[in-house]
């Protein structure tokens, strides 16, 4: 069974048809990209897994749960986690503070222990400092660890995303372009980490992404969409010379 | 500069930095309890008045300054918590338990209350806070035969530990009694600050979407941040019941709610000591402008009569200085002055200029 799937998803707004009849599967442990030009509908498909909206017709599956039936922050709970095109760090709140929220799904205190700060409340944090601490060494974050985001430069801010993202312990991981907005080495980087996030940590990787290098650098398969639609899937190579992926692209050659 | 090496997590788990710092908190523990000792009865009790707001200013600071949710509501929780805790003890109710459960219905009612709030932002959440505090005066005109109603009530001597504790008879045992909610309250908020509920709450405030991507439900934390905050808002507003002596239905007017936003943003929003720094604002400014007026009117002539709505004016002055030059309120201000002696010569002007962002993804919901 695959991790995640979408099966005949569509989704409009007004009389838009922003995703139409969408149906794939990530499996588990492979890296798998979309791309597509603007205004495709990748960020939705996003959207649609996180639950901020609710597709008009269609299933999402994950892991065997229907994410239909879930609240948006229920989706987290079951090992999900997301990073956003236009980065959503909580902006006053330092780096650490940031990756410790991603803890948040794994909170077994309630309010009466951690007013009196009990044991239990303490053992937590010491856990979930412990696995934060594991992340920030993976991103080499510890610079920026007692850093408030809002002095941070972009670079760094993307790459707290990702850390806050990894702190929740997924078991599928949504990147929203990484690498967009970020320089070469910066870019270069992102490649790295996000194989190792496959190969170390073993989480499965959907990715939105417009750098074709980056996307056929780390992902096993490539999703294409135009319209809300699929055009294409397969490997990066097939798919970069699908002749409706270029039409797409690039026009009619007339 | 001091630099604090960090060798293991409880370094930053506790609520100290290091054990200079603990030890000037402490430092000032012992001089807020030896207060009676060293000031007369007239600046102790407004001491306990700045030591009350502080306490108003807390609750209201969980809601508006870590969870985001602005509320010019606030002077009606200090009514329901006042009212709560007069009527328990008159219905013989001993003050110890009478307290803690006048805060418990605050806190309640504050939850429910919230829910029909939860749909609203900014502006509109305002308004209908706003609306409230206008609400609760006639509510309690209405309710006339529990409240006394226009007539209000008057606070009787209560009792704690055995001690009696009165605003006029014991002015220095009512000043330990707030002292040691306010002490309590400050712990209680630092633990939150430190656990996953104060993370959640600056989630929620921070940004929404992502709160709820990393897990975090908004409505429920929203609820408990409107509980917490009105819970502390009614032992606040008990307190000044009792600091008060009589009260009634015009005491915890519109104009107490709208002071008490003034008050957070002030003293900084988001922070415990912006609470702190803003009651003293607040306490003292009407002393200091009194005090004031009678040495510009000796020195340069004048009548000494009071002028209608000058503490209004002066106080609708400051938060405009405020608001345009020091948005993050007098502790902001210190902050900033610290770090300058901390780095010096290396402090940049733009350390803690705020990064404009566009394109906020806010537009998803």
């Amino acid at each position: 069974m695959s991790l995640l799937e979408l099966e005949n998803v569509t989704l409009k707004f007004g009389g838009l048809t922003a995703v139409d009849n969408l149906s794939f599967s990530v499996e588990e442990g492979e890296v798998f990209a979309i791309v597509g030009p603007n205004g495709a509908g990748k960020s939705t498909v996003f959207n649609l897994i996180s639950r901020f909206y609710d597709p008009y017709a269609g299933k999402i599956r994950f892991d065997g749960h229907d994410l239909l039936q879930v609240k948006p922050s229920g989706v987290a709970a079951y090992g999900v986690a997301r990073t956003f095109q236009n980065i959503e760090l909580f902006e006053h709140a330092t780096v650490l503070q940031n990756l410790l929220v991603g803890r948040h799904r794994h909170r077994t205190t309630n309010l009466l222990s951690e007013v009196f700060f009990a044991p239990s409340a303490k053992r937590q944090e010491m856990e979930n400092r412990e696995k934060v601490e594991e992340v920030i060494d993976f991103l080499d974050l510890q610079a920026y660890r007692d850093k408030m985001i809002a002095g941070l430069p972009y670079g760094v801010r993307k790459v707290v995303e990702v850390a806050r993202a990894l702190s929740t312990d997924p078991k599928l991981l949504l990147l929203d372009e990484p690498a967009s907005g970020l320089s070469v080495e910066e870019t270069a980087d992102m490649r790295w980490w996000i194989d190792d996030i496959r190969r170390q940590m073993g989480i499965t990787v959907l990715m939105v992404e417009h750098d074709m290098g980056l996307v056929s650098g780390v992902s096993d398969r490539v999703l294409a969409m135009a319209d809300g639609a699929k055009l294409a899937l397969g490997t990066p190579s097939e798919v970069q010379s699908h002749p409706a992926v270029i039409e797409a692209y690039l026009g009619k050659a007339s | 500069m001091r630099i604090v090496f960090k060798t293991n997590y409880m370094q930053d788990i506790r609520p100290w930095k290091d054990g200079y710092q603990l030890s000037l908190y402490m430092l000032l523990l012992v001089v807020a309890i030896a207060a009676p000792w060293m000031l007369d009865d007239f600046y102790l009790g407004e001491l306990t008045n700045v030591l009350i707001w502080a306490i108003a200013g807390l609750g209201l600071m969980v809601l508006t300054g870590h969870t985001g949710q602005a509320s010019l509501g606030h002077a009606a929780f200090l009514a329901i918590g006042c009212y709560a805790n007069i009527i328990l003890i008159e219905a013989g109710v001993p003050f110890m338990i009478a307290f803690p459960v006048a805060g418990l219905i605050t806190g309640i009612i504050g939850a429910t209350i919230a829910v029909p709030a939860l749909r609203l932002h900014g502006i509109y959440l305002a308004i209908f806070t706003l609306a409230m505090s206008i609400l609760m005066d006639d509510i309690i005109v209405l309710a006339e035969p529990i409240t006394g109603g226009v007539a209000g009530k008057y606070a009787p001597s209560v009792g704690v530990f055995g001690f009696m504790v009165d605003r006029w008879g014991t002015p220095n045992e009512f000043y330990w009694l707030t002292l040691g909610v306010v002490v309590l309250v400050t712990l209680g908020y630092i633990n939150i600050l430190r656990a996953p509920l104060g993370r959640s709450f600056i989630a929620v405030r921070d940004s929404e979407v992502s709160a709820q991507a990393m897990g975090v439900d908004i409505s429920r934390t929203k609820t408990i941040s409107f509980g917490l905050s009105c819970m502390v808002t009614g032992w606040a507003g008990a307190l000044m019941g009792l600091y008060a002596g009589a009260f009634n239905n015009e005491t915890f007017s519109v104009v107490i709610s709208i002071q008490l936003l003034m008050m957070i943003v002030i003293g900084g929003l988001g922070s415990i000591h912006g609470a702190f720094f803003g009651a003293i604002i607040i306490g003292f400014l009407p002393q200091f402008l009194s005090i004031s007026k009678e040495y510009v009117g000796a020195v340069f002539g004048g009548s000494t009569v009071a002028i209608p709505g000058l503490e209004f004016g002066i106080f609708g002055m400051i938060l405009i200085a405020f608001i345009l030059f020091e948005p993050m309120g007098i502790y902001g201000r210190w902050l900033k002055v610290r770090t300058w002696f901390e780095l010096f010569p290396f402090y940049r002007k733009d350390m803690f200029k705020r990064q404009k962002s566009y394109l906020k993804t806010e537009r998803l919901r």
